[in-house]
């Protein structure tokens, strides 16, 4: 066999008692108050990574307050994300909301004609008024797109969970993906935003395997959309990028499955999984990765004394809790009481969860005070949980680790392994530091 | 519609939020979409608060919607009561729920909860955060003390108790405020009877009626509650906020008046005044300054301004719509152009039209000012982490005078440098480029451009013969006018150019500008 298949040298070890990932693990569901963000914050990182969009919520005040409260510290000059507020007219009917839409679209285009994709966010006010952003988008591509391509998602909260809401604005980017030939070579699409600087590893190291067709969902410009047709091979980058693999998977193109790429193992079975499907050979993937896995392998040893037999409790938030579970426990050698989940897919995270422990609980959904109950019952080393629990839990006596930061720090691949476990241990050895008490 | 990047004021929810989490035994049942909850962290961030806000959300989903929402709002005020059993339960809905009608109060009433319940009325779409907070304070004094069966009649000792109405969670240095002024109350012989809401219980709202008078620290929030105690007990308020030494003073002899006791506005100690007429702030003297902010905070500084450091107000402005009236009356007193707006693009507008020197504004006018590079200090919400500091920083009172001064003198070039920069203009290490020494190296630039991206699309044509132009040895001549002035000789000029017809102008006009305007 020509091809590598890395993970038969056990990348990622395989749960202690010997199960299978198809044995369904039993999966807490929990309904009740939900302490995460909605998918409006999605934003935040989506702005920086599409340079020439702008990002227009439709909602209420809430959503502009969010969104300041959110990213009230970054100091723009002309910020590329706005909030058109309904107002008491619009509900009354007084005005008609579509044409007030349209005026400020207008408006906001004349004023910043570098804008280049115009994307409009729908928000829960908007979506229980129904008011039909699809529909809007549609009419205003039709008015300006000679300047500009204008799209719609929902990042509303009764729709998305955070990170959902990247997740919804990368499946409306793919119903507007050009379709690629019949005839066009085979290429590979990495779907799920990552840092620059990752993407520029992995795209250094694509082109060690030899691949010469690649590209990344979202790209940085609008103008730069990938194709994608029945040549096109994706694979997420992300977990939470469920309904994005279902709309490739619609317009042709194959998955390639595997787990994600936290850590010196989940990279390199990552890696692998793309290297098994562009036929790279062993020779070949072993001296792309080898230098990137003794790196990261090295960088993560220097947090391991903190974290090795730490107990760990994960609160949902992103949906890369399974993923950073695995790598906490495998790589760090930390034993992980419960993985909470915002959502589930099942076939996108089994592989992370085949490699836990039985004894782990994995939940998905949330009631935040029975979460909470729980928590403080297990008595954790550390709790990875959102900013509105994480002070309240370190008054407590717990140290926090707030998930957020998972999300907006560069974790992935070789290079960042051993910033990845640095988050995780970086709390623990303040703890151990001060010498003052909250 | 109306387009926002920023927001001075959140939904009116997050106000009785505010007010929730100021006080202890109260608790919020807030029927809002999985989401909302974002404001938790308003509270346990950015305040640095030790536990969770008393609010607990229903977090409805899309998949709910269909179903019975009022239900799991029902479950929810079940659930509170029987998990945090709270004194008293506060319901309200916030936007997206609003929309659903529910009728929260409706909802809590059909329970039967042995916890009394206020209901409360935010109406989303046409009110804000702090109208939120004066709303909900209003409703809890109103709940709490209704019944007063206490005495009311007059009464030496009780006219000499106060209770202190309006500060909260998340208001800006609210915790240092309450210090100060209590212990300006203190020196006077005034007692305390209920601070509120930060602090008390609804068993303390009880008491309010018990104080001879109320002190109404924040009016945003506290107003409409005060003018009920008057309307129902007869108490009267003391309406001036102690920000700054004058109004100290007047604050001091409103108490005093209350209280029925001699005026003691003469014992004030602070050292804003010696400071501000000690001959290093001779530099100061009618430096333009633009303020904006709440109302409150807004009118105090104006009055610092002109009366106490000498600077000279060239624009006021509030996004306190509540409190317009007021603004207005200040500003024409001082003589500049009120701004009552919302719009922190209106804002950003007249701030470059204004020219300053200074802005004191709120988190969004620093951002404007570092734009601008123009020096800024923070005088009102809404804030950032950094403006809940850990040591001790009060606006009010005699200490929050020292406070101000050191504050917002800070920003500005000190005097030697200033001169050194005049003298001097194109010093080689020494120019516009960099910022004053002991300040972060913020580069100071030419602002009296008007926003980048706007002037692009109203650049004249070069050849129009009816517009201004500058010859180049005059534009140069204009360069070596210090930064901080320059974009006012620039207009200065420009005016006085354009009123006598001068085109293009020379050297000669911008020196007769200036000996014709002053400094
Ligand atoms: S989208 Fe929904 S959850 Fe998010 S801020 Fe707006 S109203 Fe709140
Ligand atoms: S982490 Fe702290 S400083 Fe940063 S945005 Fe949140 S509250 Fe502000």
């Amino acid at each position: 066999m020509t091809t590598v298949i890395d993970r038969l040298n056990r990348p990622l070890k395989k749960k202690p008692s010997g199960g299978t990932a198809e044995t369904p693990r039993p999966v807490l569901r929990e309904r009740g108050q939900h302490e995460v963000f909605c998918g409006l914050t999605s934003i935040i990182w989506l702005h920086r990574k599409m340079q020439d969009a702008f990002f227009l919520i439709v909602g209420s005040r809430t959503c502009a307050h969010l969104m300041q409260s959110a990213a009230g510290v970054m100091i723009f000059a002309e910020p590329r994300f706005a909030t058109a507020i309904i107002g008491e007219r619009d509900l009354a009917g007084m005005a008609d909301v579509n044409d007030e839409l349209d005026k400020i679209v207008a408006r906001l285009l004349e004023r910043r004609p570098d804008i280049k994709m115009l994307v409009l966010v729908g928000s829960c006010p908007s979506e229980v008024i129904k008011l039909d952003l699809s529909r809007a988008a549609q009419r205003l591509n039709a008015e300006h797109h000679n300047n500009c391509r204008v799209m719609a998602y929902s990042g509303s909260g009764i729709e998305t969970t955070f990170t959902q809401g990247e997740d919804t604005f990368l499946t409306a980017l793919i119903h507007d993906l050009p379709a690629a030939a019949a005839a066009s070579p085979q290429s590979l699409l990495v779907v799920g935003t990552l840092g620059d600087v990752i993407e520029d590893q992995f795209a250094r190291i694509f082109q060690g395997f030899g691949i010469e067709h690649f590209s990344f969902l979202p790209s940085r410009l609008s103008s730069s959309l990938p194709a994608v047709g029945s040549n096109t091979s994706f694979i997420l980058a992300q977990p939470y990028a469920n309904d994005a693999a279902k709309a490739l998977i619609g317009r042709g193109a194959k998955q390639i499955a595997a787990p994600f790429p936290l850590g010196e193992q989940g990279t390199t079975s990552w890696l692998s999984a793309i290297a098994e499907r562009f036929n790279v050979g062993t020779a070949r993937f072993a001296a792309t990765t080898d230098p990137g896995r003794a790196r990261a392998r090295q960088a993560v040893a220097h947090s391991r004394k903190d974290l090795q037999g730490r107990k760990v409790f994960l609160f949902p938030d992103s949906q890369m809790e399974p993923s950073l579970a695995r790598f906490l426990a495998n790589e760090a050698g930390a034993d992980i009481l419960e993985v909470g989940t915002p959502y589930l897919h099942k076939n996108h995270v089994s592989g992370e969860l085949a490699c836990l422990p039985e004894t782990i609980l994995v939940s998905e959904g949330q009631h935040v005070d029975n979460q909470i109950d729980r928590a403080r019952a297990a008595k954790p080393d550390l709790i990875v949980c959102g900013m509105g629990l994480a002070n309240p839990f370190e008054v407590e006596g717990f140290t926090t680790k707030w998930s957020i930061e998972f999300v907006f720090t560069p974790i992935q691949g070789y290079e960042q392994a051993g910033d990845l476990a640095e988050l995780f241990a970086r709390p623990l050895r303040r703890r151990a530091l001060l010498k003052v008490e909250a | 519609m109306e387009l926002a990047t920023w927001t001075y004021e959140g939904p009116p929810h997050i106000g009785a939020i505010r007010v929730a989490a100021s006080m202890e035994g109260v608790h919020l049942v807030l029927h809002a979409p999985q989401g909302d909850t974002y404001a938790d962290l308003l509270f346990t961030m950015i305040e640095r608060r030790k536990t969770r806000p008393p609010v607990t959300y229903t977090t409805f989903q899309a998949r709910d919607l269909s179903g019975d929402t009022a239900e799991i709002f029902k479950d929810a005020c079940r659930d509170v009561a029987e998990r945090f059993d709270p004194q008293l339960m506060l319901v309200g809905a916030s936007c997206t729920a609003e929309l659903l009608q529910d009728d929260p109060g409706g909802l809590a009433k059909t329970l039967d909860l042995s916890v009394p319940v206020v209901p409360l009325e935010l109406p989303s779409y046409q009110k804000k955060e702090n109208w939120g907070a004066s709303e909900t304070f209003y409703r809890l004094v109103r709940a709490c003390s209704s019944g007063w069966q206490g005495d009311s009649g007059p009464d030496a000792e009780r006219q000499k108790t106060c209770n202190i109405l309006g500060p909260t969670s998340l208001g800006f240095r609210n915790r240092d405020d309450v210090e100060e002024v209590k212990r300006l109350l203190a020196d006077l012989g005034v007692r305390v009877n209920v601070i509120a809401p930060l602090g008390a219980t609804p068993a303390d709202l009880a008491r309010l009626p018990g104080a001879g008078f109320n002190v109404v620290l924040y009016p945003e929030i506290a107003a409409p509650a005060a003018r009920w105690l008057k309307k129902t007990f007869g108490q009267e308020s003391v309406t001036v906020q102690p920000i700054g030494v004058g109004a100290c003073r007047d604050f001091i002899a409103a108490v005093c008046a209350c209280a029925g006791l001699p005026d003691r506005a003469k014992c004030m100690q602070e050292r804003l005044s010696w400071y501000s007429r000690s001959i290093d702030s001779n530099y100061l003297t009618g430096k333009r300054v633009f303020v904006y902010g709440d109302a409150t905070h807004a009118i105090a500084a104006a009055r610092i301004c002109e009366e106490e450091l000498g600077f000279k107000l060239c624009g006021l402005g509030t996004y306190s719509r509540e409190f317009a009236r007021d603004i207005r009356a200040v500003a024409e007193h001082y003589d500049v152009a009120p701004l009552i707006t919302d719009n922190h693009l209106d804002v950003e507008d007249a701030i470059i039209a204004a020219q300053p020197e200074l802005v004191l504004g709120t988190q969004m006018e620093r951002h404007v000012a570092k734009r601008l590079r123009l020096p800024c200090a923070v005088i009102s919400s809404p804030v950032h982490v950094q403006d809940f500091p850990a040591r001790y920083s009060p606006q009010m009172g005699a200490e929050g005078a020292n406070v101000i001064f050191d504050t917002w003198v800070h920003p500005l070039m000190m005097g030697l440098e200033e001169h050194l920069l005049q003298m001097f203009r194109g010093d080689f290490e020494f120019h516009d480029d960099v910022s004053a020494s002991h300040l972060a190296a913020v580069a100071p630039q030419d602002h009296s451009a008007s926003r980048p991206v706007e002037l692009a699309s109203v650049e004249p044509e070069a050849d129009e013969p009816d517009v201004l132009t500058w010859t180049d040895s005059a534009e140069r001549e204009l360069k070596k006018i210090p930064f901080f002035v320059r974009g006012k000789a620039r207009r200065n000029t420009e005016n006085f150019a354009a009123e006598r017809g001068l085109n293009p102008i020379t050297i000669e006009t911008l020196y007769d500008a200036k000996a014709h305007f002053g400094r």
